[in-house]
């Protein structure tokens, strides 16, 4: 076990794997998924299960990365906002949110 | 031992929600049970000590993306689940061989060697700074210090963001 692991007790072990399990969870969604909007989503998902992570590994090594989840949320939420207005963009052309359609870059 | 358990109770709902998330049709019910996964993260955040991110997490996370995905499903009339909307399942091949992937090398970091959960350490360096300085000035203080150039980096982007927002989703009159 690494020394940082060591350093953590169960209930922040369990963090851990909640967060590798969302991750995982958010990865399945984004490949197996066609709904763009379920797709970023499933982004927000991963997003999270970092900002989890984060939060844990703070505990250990100071509330810095606590700082990095502030970032972190101030680029999803830009992230957000400007995937939904592509969303609605691609949306006015095709009729459809179906990302297997979105096959050329320019139209 | 019950905060234990109700940490227990936030890890097991956020893992379901994010499950049930995943897997629905209907795009409405998968913002739901994300919000739900979401309140459950900021449970879990509460009981790790960190409660400014527990609060921007439900304020800005679960209170403002949220309903600006509800928003986007409602003005585009997506609220139905008529289309299939599995991809090949060469997806799924890949998504699993992550997933095992990344589960398989937290377990490897566990189990590799054989020493105790230490339950001594937790929260050591955590705790001191949030009794000193309290839960928000322990934040604020680096984030205004040492990452104020970042900060103000972050500032720019989301200027840059609500810029090329308004220009993707203008209606073309032309």
């Amino acid at each position: 076990m690494s020394p940082t692991l060591a350093a953590l007790g169960t209930t922040d072990l369990i963090a851990l794997l909640t967060s590798a399990t969302l991750f995982s969870i958010g990865i399945m969604g984004v490949l197996l998924r066609r709904n763009a909007i379920i797709v970023f989503m499933c982004v927000e998902l991963m997003l999270t299960a970092v900002n989890i992570t984060l939060v844990t590994f703070s505990r250990v090594h100071g509330v810095e990365g606590q700082v990095l989840v502030f970032f972190v949320m101030a680029v999803a939420a830009a992230e957000a906002a400007v995937g939904l207005a592509i969303i609605i963009a691609i949306f006015r052309h095709y009729q459809v949110v179906d990302l297997d359609r979105f096959r050329v870059l320019r139209w | 031992m019950i905060t234990d358990f109700l940490f227990y109770l936030f890890a097991g709902g956020a893992t379901l929600g994010g499950l049930l998330m995943v897997t629905r049709r209907n795009p409405v019910s998968a913002v739901m049970f994300l919000i739900a996964t979401l309140f459950c993260a900021s449970g879990m955040f509460v009981l790790l000590g960190a409660h400014y991110v527990a609060a921007i997490n439900v304020i800005l996370y679960a209170g403002a993306i949220m309903v600006l995905f509800l928003f986007v499903i409602m003005l585009l009339n997506l609220g139905h689940a008529d289309w299939r909307d599995l991809r090949t399942p060469f997806g799924g091949l890949v998504g699993g061989a992550v997933a095992v992937a990344f589960l398989g090398l937290l377990a490897r970091d566990l189990i590799g060697d054989v020493a105790p959960l230490a339950g001594s350490g937790r929260g050591a360096v955590m705790s001191v700074t949030a009794v000193e300085q309290g839960p928000i000035e322990a934040i604020a203080r680096p984030l205004f210090q040492e990452y104020v150039v970042v900060l103000e980096a972050t500032g720019l982007l989301l200027l840059v963001a609500i810029v090329g927002t308004i220009f993707l989703a203008r209606r073309r009159s032309a």
